[in-house]
Order: C-alpha cells, then sequence, then structure tokens
C-alpha cells in the first residue's frame, strides 16, 4: 500500500468521522437536550433538598432542650421565608388573582416573620445568664 | 438584579438561617442566631424586591401587605403571655400553611410568573409540586385552627372520636391523592380548590381525636408540616431558599415531634390515631386494685417549710399545673430563699412538662430562675437519691413509679423523674385528682410523701411566708 492511497484513506476516515460527530451533534440537540433541561433542574433541587434535611437533621439534634421553645419560634419565623412566593405572585403582576392571592400570602408571612423573630427573642432574652447571689 | 445575583442572595440566605438554628446550641449563643435569623430573612426579601421586572405599584402593594402583616405580628407577639406561647405558635403555623396555599394558587393562576408554564398548561412537573404543596399547606392550616382552639380552650381538649374515623381519614386520603393525580392530568381550575378543600376537611378531622395532654406532639408535628409546605412551594417555583428552608424546619419539627413521643413512650401513629384519655378512667379503675392502702399524709405549708430550711439538696419538679397556678413567680422566691439558707436547689424538668417542647424552661426563664439550675430527665435523674426534698408542683403523671412497675398502666414504659429516692416528697395538688393519663399514682400513699392540698401559688406563698418568718 503506497503513502498516497494510507492518506486518502486516513482522509476519508477523518470526513466520515467528522460526519459522524455532526450527526451526533444533531441527535444530542434534538432528543437529549430536551431530556436533560426537565431532568436536571428537578434532581439539582432534589438533591439541594436532602442535602438540607440532613443539615436540619444535625443541626437541631444539637439545640439543647432548654431552648426547644425557641426554636419553635425561629422555625417558625424561617418558614415564612414562603413569602418570596408571595411577592414575586404580587410583583410580577401577571394576573390580578395571582396579585390578590399574593397580597393576602404576604400579610400572613409577614405577621409570621415579625411575630416569630419577635416572641424568640423575648423568649431568649429570658435565657440571659444571671448573675447570682 | 440579575437571577445569578438573587440565586447568591438566597444561599447566603439560607446560609443564615441554618446558623440561625446553629445559635441554639447554647443561650449564650442563641441571640446572635436569632439575629442571623432576621438578617437572613431581609436578604431574602430585598433581594426578592430587586428581581428583574418588578413593577412600580406591584411593590407598593407588597410594602402595604408586609407593613399590615408586619405589624399585627409584631403587636401580637410582643404582649402575648408567655403561659399562652403554645397556641400562638399554633396560630403562626396555620398562618404558614394558609400562606402556602395563597402562593399556589397564585402560581396556578400566574405561571408565567414563575417560569413554570402558561396558564392552562404548566408542566406537570410543577403541577404535582404545586398539589403537594398546596395540600400540605391546606391541613398545615385546619389543623393548627384546632389545635390553637384546643390550647386556647374554645373547644375541649378532650379527644373528640367517633365511629369509623380513622377509616374516613383514610378513606378522604386516597380521595386526596386521586384528586391530585387527576389534577396533574388536567390542571382544572376546579379540582385545584376540590384539592384545597378536601384537605382543610383532612387536616381538621386529624387533630380532633387528639387530647389536649398530646397537645406538644401536634404542635411539632404541625411545625413540621409547615416547613414540608415550604418546601413543597420551592419546588414549584424552582426556589433554592424556599426548599432549604423547609427541610429545616420539617426536619426541626419532625425531632421534636420524636423527643416529644419518646417522653410519653407512645409511638407517633399512637399519638395520631388519638382518643388517648377517653378510656382511662375504667384502666386506672381495673388497674388500681388499691386495697389496703396507707392512709394519705397531708401536711401545712409550715411544715414543708420546716424541712426544707433543714434541707441541704432540694429538687422542684414543675408540671404545667404550675403555670396554670401562675406559681413560677412565687416559686423562684421560694427557691432562693432557700438558696440563702444554704440549699441547693435544682429544677428537674421532664421532655413533656408544659405544652409544647422546652415550654416549662421559658416559663422558669421567664421568671429568672438561672438556666444553670434548670435540669433535663436524664441530667437529673441519678441527682434524687442525694436530695432531701423533692418538691413536685403542678405534675403528676411524670413522677408515677407505675411507668417502671406495672405493665397494665396506660403510662408503662414513659420515662419519669424519680421523684421517690428522695427523703422527702411534696407533692402541690388541688386533691386527690389523677393526672392526664387518668392513672392513680401510688406515691401519694408512701410514708415518705406528703401531700400539700391547695392552689399551686397559694401554697408556695404560704411556704414562702413561713420561710421568711422565722
Amino acid at each position: 500500500m503506497n503513502p498516497t492511497d494510507l492518506a486518502n484513506q486516513a482522509s476519508a476516515t477523518a470526513q466520515r468521522a467528522l460526519e459522524l460527530a455532526q450527526q451526533a451533534r444533531v441527535l444530542a440537540e434534538t432528543h437529549v437536550a430536551p431530556v436533560a433541561a426537565a431532568a436536571d433542574p428537578f434532581l439539582y433541587l432534589l438533591t439541594i433538598f436532602l442535602l438540607a434535611c440532613f443539615v436540619g437533621y444535625y443541626v437541631v439534634w444539637n439545640v439543647t432542650p432548654a431552648l426547644h421553645s425557641p426554636l419553635m419560634g425561629v422555625t417558625n419565623a424561617i418558614s415564612s421565608v414562603i413569602v418570596v412566593g408571595a411577592i414575586l405572585a404580587t410583583g410580577l403582576g401577571e394576573s390580578i388573582a395571582a396579585q390578590v392571592f399574593g397580597f393576602l400570602a404576604a400579610a400572613l408571612a409577614a405577621v409570621n416573620i415579625f411575630g416569630g423573630f419577635i416572641v424568640t427573642r423575648r423568649m431568649l432574652a429570658m435565657f440571659q445568664s444571671k448573675k447570682k447571689g | 438584579m440579575a437571577a445569578t445575583l438573587s440565586t447568591l442572595a438566597y444561599l447566603v440566605a439560607a446560609v443564615l438561617f441554618i446558623l440561625a438554628l446553629r445559635g441554639l446550641s447554647h443561650p449564650t449563643t442563641s441571640r446572635q442566631g436569632n439575629l442571623y435569623g432576621m438578617v437572613g430573612m431581609g436578604i431574602a426579601i430585598v433581594a426578592t424586591l430587586l428581581r428583574p421586572g418588578m413593577g412600580g405599584g406591584g411593590i407598593g402593594l407588597i410594602i402595604l401587605a408586609l407593613a399590615i402583616g408586619g405589624g399585627a405580628g409584631a403587636y401580637i407577639a410582643s404582649r402575648i403571655q408567655m403561659t399562652a406561647l403554645p397556641q400562638l405558635v399554633a396560630a403562626f403555623h396555620s398562618l404558614v400553611g394558609l400562606s402556602a396555599v395563597f402562593v399556589a394558587a397564585a402560581a396556578f393562576y400566574a405561571p408565567e410568573s414563575f417560569g413554570i408554564g402558561h396558564a392552562g398548561e404548566i408542566h406537570g412537573g410543577s403541577l404535582v409540586e404545586m398539589s403537594l404543596g398546596l395540600a400540605i399547606g391546606a391541613i398545615t392550616f385546619s389543623g393548627s385552627v384546632i389545635a390553637f382552639a384546643k390550647l386556647q380552650a374554645l373547644m375541649s381538649g378532650a379527644p373528640i372520636t367517633f365511629k369509623g374515623q380513622h377509616w374516613l381519614n383514610l378513606g378522604l386520603g386516597i380521595l386526596l391523592l386521586v384528586l391530585i393525580i387527576a389534577f396533574v392530568a388536567s390542571g382544572s381550575a376546579a379540582l385545584f380548590w376540590l384539592i384545597a378543600i378536601l384537605a382543610f376537611a383532612l387536616g381538621f378531622l386529624l387533630i380532633i381525636p387528639i387530647g389536649g395532654a398530646d397537645m406538644p406532639v401536634v404542635v411539632s408535628m404541625l411545625n413540621s408540616y409547615s416547613g414540608w409546605a415550604a418546601a413543597g412551594i420551592g419546588f414549584t417555583l424552582s426556589n433554592l431558599l424556599l426548599i432549604v428552608t423547609g427541610a429545616l424546619v420539617g426536619a426541626s419539627g419532625a425531632i421534636l415531634s420524636y423527643i416529644m413521643c419518646k417522653g410519653m413512650n407512645r409511638s407517633i401513629i399512637n399519638v395520631l390515631l388519638g382518643g388517648f384519655g377517653t378510656d382511662a378512667g375504667g384502666a386506672a379503675a381495673g388497674g388500681g386494685g388499691g386495697a389496703e392502702r396507707a392512709p394519705v399524709k397531708a401536711g401545712s405549708p409550715e411544715d414543708a417549710a420546716y424541712i426544707m430550711k433543714n434541707a441541704q439538696k432540694i429538687i422542684v419538679v414543675p408540671g404545667y399545673g404550675m403555670a396554670v397556678a401562675q406559681a413560677q413567680q412565687v416559686l423562684r422566691e421560694m427557691g432562693d430563699l432557700l438558696k440563702k439558707e444554704g440549699a441547693q436547689v435544682e429544677y428537674a424538668i421532664h421532655p413533656v412538662a408544659g405544652r409544647m417542647p422546652g415550654h416549662m424552661n421559658v416559663l422558669l426563664a421567664e421568671a429568672n430562675v438561672p438556666y444553670e439550675d434548670v435540669k433535663e430527665l436524664e441530667e437529673i435523674n441519678p441527682e434524687f437519691a442525694e436530695a432531701d426534698v423533692a418538691f413536685v408542683i403542678g405534675a403528676n403523671d411524670v413522677t408515677n413509679p407505675a411507668a417502671k412497675t406495672d405493665k397494665s398502666s396506660p403510662i408503662y414504659g414513659m420515662p419519669i423523674l424519680d421523684v421517690e429516692r428522695a427523703k422527702t416528697v411534696f407533692f402541690i395538688k388541688r386533691g386527690m385528682a389523677s393526672g392526664y393519663a387518668g392513672v392513680d399514682n401510688e406515691l401519694f400513699f408512701r410514708p415518705n410523701t406528703m401531700m400539700l392540698f391547695g392552689d399551686a401559688k397559694k401554697v408556695t406563698q404560704e411556704i414562702v411566708q413561713a420561710l421568711q418568718r422565722d
């Protein structure tokens, strides 16, 4: 086999490989991409959720039993972070219904945010170390 | 604010929330932790307000909503009595639940705002998450309303049970799942509201059979639910902060429920099925077998004062009865006087004392009892053997030795405070009535027990006067 033939063959193979790669890319773009886009964000959120469950588990077991009531106060306040969804619904104003529901949700969550943090602060203020005697 | 920036802000807020819970591992770091929580919430709200597309009118509405709600919350929280803490927390849980329902509704009517599709054609996955957030939120709402009503004594704390209750609940639960599947398939607005109504009813039915004494578990459980509802909404809106916070709160409530159940040696299923206390009268009559019992020895506050004055080590066991009688202040005065006499005074708290986890600790702290003197069950139990006096005020079942010895007792297996090992045991009680579990306490009949009959506050006041007199 002479060098010229070899070179021609190699170039033909390369050409073929290029075509295959292009086909693969088209395939990937038309079929794989939507699947990845649909599955990935959910898996990503689920991962965060599960990791946060573990973090919560370990952090909460470390809370001293004497402070279990303040713990409820704080968790109550922070669970009202749902206000973020309410703000988006009200502020983006895509529909009147959404604005009304968003407004109500924001007001209710705000009761909790302020109420939860304030009542917790009141409780914790009582747990100051008292000077004895 | 660009999407990346707001996501980053949410991440910071999530970390601050974790630090807020972390701070509660010790009283000295706890106030700092609460501050982290507030800062985190502030960051989350500001970052959301600065997101692109926020209209001027919309922002005005939001500020109005925050001002109305925030004002009401601040007003209530700064005035509430610490004894009423459990019902306040229950009320707050109901608001988180209802808020979740409204956010789910907003997402349903304006899916574009959250990038989950268009009205009438929302992505299937988002509908699943939305209906879960909606259903859990609605259950949290109505369940918490009932818990609030029971704690506030707007309705009887007695369990409400009827025939076929559990089958009805199971049936409704299955129906709820069917509705969710149908809703995901169709995306219909009617089904959305049907799910909400059914979940409201289910939350109501789930809590009514649970008795007043089990409220610590219920409050913790609803705390957990409010977290899962927030997480469900977080998935719907693909919001990292809501998911993380929901998971934290959900885990926290679940752990507290577990601790409360363990404190009563009952499974969560047993508590949820409810009805505890209804058949207890019969159990007490059967299990007591109260033949040839020594007569009860009743004493006067002066006797108690005399004995305690000469005691080296006194352990006070406060129960919910103390809180009802508002005796915590005068109890602390008594402790101070005894300390002046050179006695060591400590307080023993049972895990289920009070109406919510840690409630008794807050009440004692409010009365200026140093938290260093307040001990948990495992910590204090070995110390009763060295104690001269165990002073039980407003507690009963949590001291009952039947929990260790009598297999037929409804409270068998419940961890108890070993007050019977102290040289002398004082019980302050209004009368000989049994505790919530409806069980007789054999301690009342022991020779080293002295009953001090009367109102907890009044009796303690008389002891204080006797101590001051000589």
